[in-house]
């Protein structure tokens, strides 16, 4: 933690805003995304403290927090915020950074699933999930989590053994490699 | 009444059943639907917790497709409505993200083409008094818990169809083909959604709440509209009743299944054999036609 409540340093709360083009220094602790957040019990750090830390510039604090990859995009947050925070933006905005600044993510399987969901997207330009489950259970080492559930889901046909592809999966690699560039940009 | 119809990647997949549904009562109440042809995925939570301009040139690509076609987008997961709409947004409230997905995309979109939610088209544009007047087989004595979950609505400046804190559209609908709504208090709290894959702990607590106090208010079943929530209500309803307490079988239906029964489609027509916790019981325990159930 900062040994002074002053903001010394702006370039993380700026940085954050402008990612999730919010005014997160308008945040004034009144709480209401943290009661709100359905996955608050799991959380090492709270919405609203997360938002705090921002202002005092604890980027590390911030970006190597397991609450910001527990954040289940629900929204609530940003629906009841009386500052107009989307602090569900903000929740994006930091595992980005955590991501591209290649923090100690504590835990990455989060990040790991994204991963293995987005490449089956720029594979089939669908989602082949059988093949994301692979892939996502090879990079995280969870190989036998929810193997119960495949029989039943195969015999229900809720996942199938091939792939769904898009006429447009060719060009959608094209957009893919011209969004990772624009990200740089940003 | 005409849509470019969005399935998704679930309504390939986990969610055949929903898009069977909606399909269904689409026909059946003359809803025509055209699907877009070689959509592909919105992009989902994976690339808007990954990448901005992915997270909008996805749903855009989509977007394109259906402004081609003339046609306002209708789509039945809650995931995918909230992405395209999120797009749209986006598109026409900020020109830079604007010019940046037609770089990225290469064509030119102005964020113009309407996106709306199965949900929306039935209770706004087909109606409930239309709907009330093509009952076949009323679902009478029903006591249902209607589940909005996150995104249908919210956040209200991007969706907007319904009431962020306390929809009523579900309810209003199934009113309509007789059933009765309880009333409860967790309507539009979070089931985890995409956590199902990487924290089903979480999950599972969060189930758990919601189909424990759904039961508290009366509730013998649920309906809901989003291809996550149905996973983890109905897939995970085992689990998370051996961590955190036995729960009665709680069926977890589409909104689209219950109203398809309502309107005399048979449960095949309707994927309800692809349900987890079964509905036979449930349906044959009220006032419904039995043999026509079960057939």
């Amino acid at each position: 933690m900062a040994d002074t409540l002053l903001w010394e340093d702006t370039t993380f709360v700026e940085e954050v805003e402008r990612r999730s083009g919010s005014p997160v220094s308008a945040c004034f602790q009144c709480h209401k995304c943290s009661t709100g957040c359905p996955t608050a019990p799991e959380m090492d750090l709270l919405a609203s403290p997360i938002m705090r830390l921002v202002h005092l510039g604890e980027e590390q604090a911030v970006l190597e927090s397991r609450a910001i990859w527990l954040c289940a995009s629900c929204e609530a947050c940003t629906t009841r915020c009386p500052m107009g925070i989307d602090a569900a933006a903000v929740m994006d905005a930091l595992r980005m950074m955590a991501v591209e600044r290649k923090v100690a993510i504590p835990d990455a399987r989060g990040e790991k699933f994204n991963r293995s969901f987005l490449g089956s997207v720029r594979r089939h330009g669908r989602v082949f999930e059988l093949g994301m489950m692979a892939a996502y259970k090879l990079r995280s080492g969870d190989l036998f989590s929810d193997v119960d559930k495949f029989p039943r889901m195969l015999a229900k046909g809720k996942i199938s053994l091939l792939p769904k592809r898009s006429g447009e999966a060719k060009r959608l690699r094209e957009i893919f490699r011209r969004a990772e560039e624009e990200d740089k940009k940003r | 009444m005409k849509y470019a119809y969005f399935p998704g990647c679930s309504l390939e997949s986990t969610a055949w059943d929903f898009d069977r549904s909606t399909r269904a009562v689409s026909r059946a109440l003359d809803v025509e639907l055209e699907e877009i042809p070689d959509w592909v995925c919105c992009g989902s939570t994976p690339a808007h917790t990954t990448s901005a301009s992915l997270a909008t040139a996805l749903p855009v690509v989509n977007l394109q497709k259906a402004h081609a076609m003339g046609l306002p987008v209708m789509t039945a997961c809650a995931s995918c409505y909230a992405r395209l709409r999120t797009a749209n947004h986006k598109i026409r409230n900020d020109p830079e993200e604007r010019a940046r997905t037609q770089r990225i995309t290469q064509q030119a979109y102005d964020g113009g083409v309407p996106v709306r939610h199965v949900l929306d088209v039935l209770v706004n544009d087909v109606g409930t008094a239309e709907i009330r007047h093509r009952v076949k087989r009323p679902l009478t004595g029903l006591r249902v818990a209607c589940y909005y979950g996150c995104l249908l609505t919210r956040p209200p400046e991007v969706v907007a169809f319904d009431d962020p804190e306390h929809p009523r559209s579900m309810e209003d609908l199934l009113e309509a083909v007789g059933a009765e709504p309880v009333e409860w208090p967790l309507k539009t709290e979070c089931c985890g959604a995409s956590l199902s894959m990487t924290h089903a702990g979480v999950v599972g607590r969060l189930s758990h709440k919601l189909i424990s106090m759904a039961r508290e208010a009366g509730a013998e079943c649920l309906a809901v509209a989003c291809p996550l929530c149905q996973v983890n209500l109905d897939l995970r309803q085992a689990d998370a009743g051996k961590a955190h307490g036995d729960l009665p079988d709680t069926p977890a239906l589409y909104v689209t299944q219950l109203l398809g029964l309502a309107l005399g489609l048979a449960p095949k027509q309707l994927g309800l054999e692809a349900l987890t916790v079964s509905a036979d019981s449930l349906l044959t325990g009220t006032g419904l036609a039995m043999g026509d159930l079960t057939g």
